[in-house]
């Protein structure tokens, strides 16, 4: 039986509502700060939703989800530098570049399995750090600045703050409804299949390596994409947005929204960037409140917000 | 000649350091199943209690010695209140409160100690060069770190192989189940490694922190290298990681030292002095890639079942 009112997806409900209307608000109160804000958190929840693909349904526990950020990001500021300024062109490499990477990568690090794969996957997203610091010609260590954001022609401006952030969200709907089609569908049966157990799904048939493959990467085209909006959002790229440690706020939305349920990355991401925001207009010190809360949340809060709505619901 | 022996002096006191610190993670990982990111922390707290202990007491040794013991102790009441309620937790569970301690401790430092840096001077006793061979002369207190760091894997090795404790954390690497089901106090056997390897972090972190400023952060950078070096030398394997902390510090010092003469005689020189840091940083992780490329469970990689 189907409860009539499930809690965590009343939340999960709520929070796109709250985020599709959340231009208007600002629009009405003056509060521009508040749309940048959320921009950016659209933005990454949408790299957190694809990584939730690999982690939460394939089983995948990649740490270095935040190299395609950068591919992403460098697609659309090199090309932007060289002068081919057409957005089609800019997000059309920076997906491709990033599928190209993540099937290379996808085919090293699939070898491994559990705590090497987490390192391995680390590793190489270190590599794409150094390389990119490495890239003189782009900005090297200090980055690179995009001066024009991509140009779709007439049919929007990405100048425009309102209708960026609607393309953002755009993104972000259309991702999820992918990844709810893709994990419904029979090749997302088949990868929850190998994250339960593989020996058995080998057993009957399936090549398990190419299926895993596969989904590893559309997650890394789909993070890809968010790479490049966050270059336009913040109209610079650098090899810091491919450090490990953004590879680690990816996972803990991933986690903290709660792993393998399809609305708990963007929940988690809206949830610890604005609580990173708030505890730091509080004290400067906020990480100090943060990390411990982090710490309670896997504590006491197994399976993220969405597992605790959940336990809300039940019981 | 004289610039080879020296970086390759360097390369080997950087690998030892980073075996002190790979050691306590590669135990804690075996023994534990548990993945700690704060252990560079450990590593950062280890340098500020010298900074601070050392000027307190005025003295070296003394200081250091206090700064071991607190991080001990500090290591030990990590684990008692946190940690502990991990073990057989999922590792994503372990990246994500670990992550949270790596914050909270960051800034921690950052309200103690203020944001900026802190130099600990060099014991004015070791300050001095030492001729090793005719002609080429080494930092007395770089070799100090060599010795003392060579020392302390010497008793570690003993300790493990040769005394009843040593026996009983191997026995804990191999089947968990099996040593508290013979009646070993698990839980107390669990708090001693911990506190062992925060220890040994501390130890790594103090004997550093008169050659590198001692910063916020400081632990994070070096705590992917000790990952790196469990993972190429296979987890859970003392002898792994050593042989793997050498390889990684030597070829990560050597490849800064002679990497960019290298690459000018391929490349123009502007192209190769940009490009060489860049790549003598990626050289480790390329080493790693292909270690677990080759042999996906690490170099040495410890028996288990």
């Amino acid at each position: 039986m189907k409860s009539q009112l499930n809690v965590s997806s009343v939340v999960a409900a709520l929070v796109v509502a709250g985020l599709v209307l959340l231009p208007v608000y600002s629009n009405l109160s003056g509060n521009i700060f508040i749309l940048t804000l959320f921009t950016r958190i659209v933005i990454l929840a949408l790299s957190a939703v694809s990584l939730n693909l690999i982690m939460g349904y394939g089983g995948m526990m990649s740490f270095g989800h935040a190299a395609y950020l950068g591919i992403g990001g460098y697609a659309v500021g090199i090309l932007a530098q060289e002068g081919i300024g057409s957005g089609w062109a800019q997000f059309a490499v920076a997906i491709a570049v990033s599928a190209l990477y993540a099937l290379v990568i996808g085919a090293l690090s699939l070898r491994t399995r559990g705590v090497y794969f987490i390192m391995i996957t680390l590793a190489f997203a270190q590599m794409a750090y150094y390389v990119a610091s490495g890239l003189s010609r782009y900005g090297g260590d200090d980055g690179l600045t995009v001066y024009k954001r991509s140009d779709f022609g007439g049919l929007i401006n990405l100048g425009n703050r309102v209708q960026f952030y609607y393309l953002c969200l755009f993104c972000l709907l259309a991702v999820v409804v992918l990844v709810w089609r893709i994990v419904n569908s029979r090749f997302g049966l088949v990868l929850q299949g190998l994250r339960s157990n593989e020996q058995r799904m080998q057993a009957i048939g399936f090549p398990s390596k190419r299926y895993k493959l596969a989904c590893f990467v559309i997650a890394g085209m789909l993070c890809g994409l968010s790479g490049a909006l966050l270059a336009n959002n913040t109209d610079f790229v650098s090899p810091a947005v491919m450090y490990w440690t953004r590879s680690g706020d990816l996972m803990v939305m991933v986690i903290l929204g709660g792993m393998g349920t399809l609305l708990g990355p963007v929940v988690g991401a809206v949830a610890f960037l604005v609580l990173e925001e708030v505890l730091s207009q509080i004290t400067e010190y906020w990480a100090i409140i943060m990390g411990p809360l982090l710490l309670l949340v896997v504590l006491f809060g197994r399976g993220g917000i969405m597992g605790m709505l959940g336990r809300l619901n039940r019981g | 000649m004289l610039l080879v022996v020296e970086q390759f002096l360097n390369g080997l006191q950087f690998g030892l350091l980073l075996f002190l610190l790979a050691a306590g993670l590669t135990l804690v990982f075996g023994i534990m199943d548990l993945v700690n990111l704060a252990h560079g922390s450990l590593y950062m707290m280890g340098a500020y209690f010298a900074a601070t202990f050392v000027a307190w007491t005025g003295s070296f040794v003394l200081g250091g010695v206090l700064a071991l013991g607190a991080t001990l102790l500090l290591g030990i009441v990590l684990e008692y209140t946190a940690l502990r309620h991990l073990y057989g937790r999922d590792h994503l569970d372990h990246v994500l409160a670990t992550f949270g301690l790596i914050l909270f401790f960051n800034e921690a430092v950052r309200l103690i100690w203020g944001p900026a840096g802190l130099a600990l001077p060099l014991p004015s006793w070791l300050a001095f060069p030492v001729t090793i061979l005719p002609g080429i002369q080494y930092p007395a207190y770089r070799l100090a770190i060599i010795v003392v760091a060579l020392l302390v894997a010497l008793l570690l090795y003993l300790g493990v192989m040769r005394t009843r404790i040593g026996m009983l954390i191997r026995a804990g690497a191999s089947n968990r189940e099996m040593i508290g089901a013979l009646g070993i106090n698990i839980k107390l056997l669990y708090t001693l490694v911990f506190g062992l390897g925060a220890a040994l972090a501390g130890l790594a972190g103090l004997m550093q922190a008169p050659i590198l400023t001692v910063q916020i952060g400081m632990g994070e950078n070096i705590l992917i290298l000790a990952f790196v070096v469990i993972v190429i030398g296979g987890i859970g394997s003392i002898r792994g990681a050593f042989i793997a902390a050498i390889m990684i510090g030597l070829i990560d010092t050597m490849g800064r030292a002679f990497l960019p003469n290298l690459l000018r005689q391929v490349l123009n020189s502007a192209a190769a002095s940009t490009a060489a840091p860049a790549m003598s940083s990626m050289l480790i992780y390329l080493l790693m890639a292909i270690v677990l490329v080759a042999r996906p469970e690490g170099l040495f990689p410890a028996n288990r079942r």
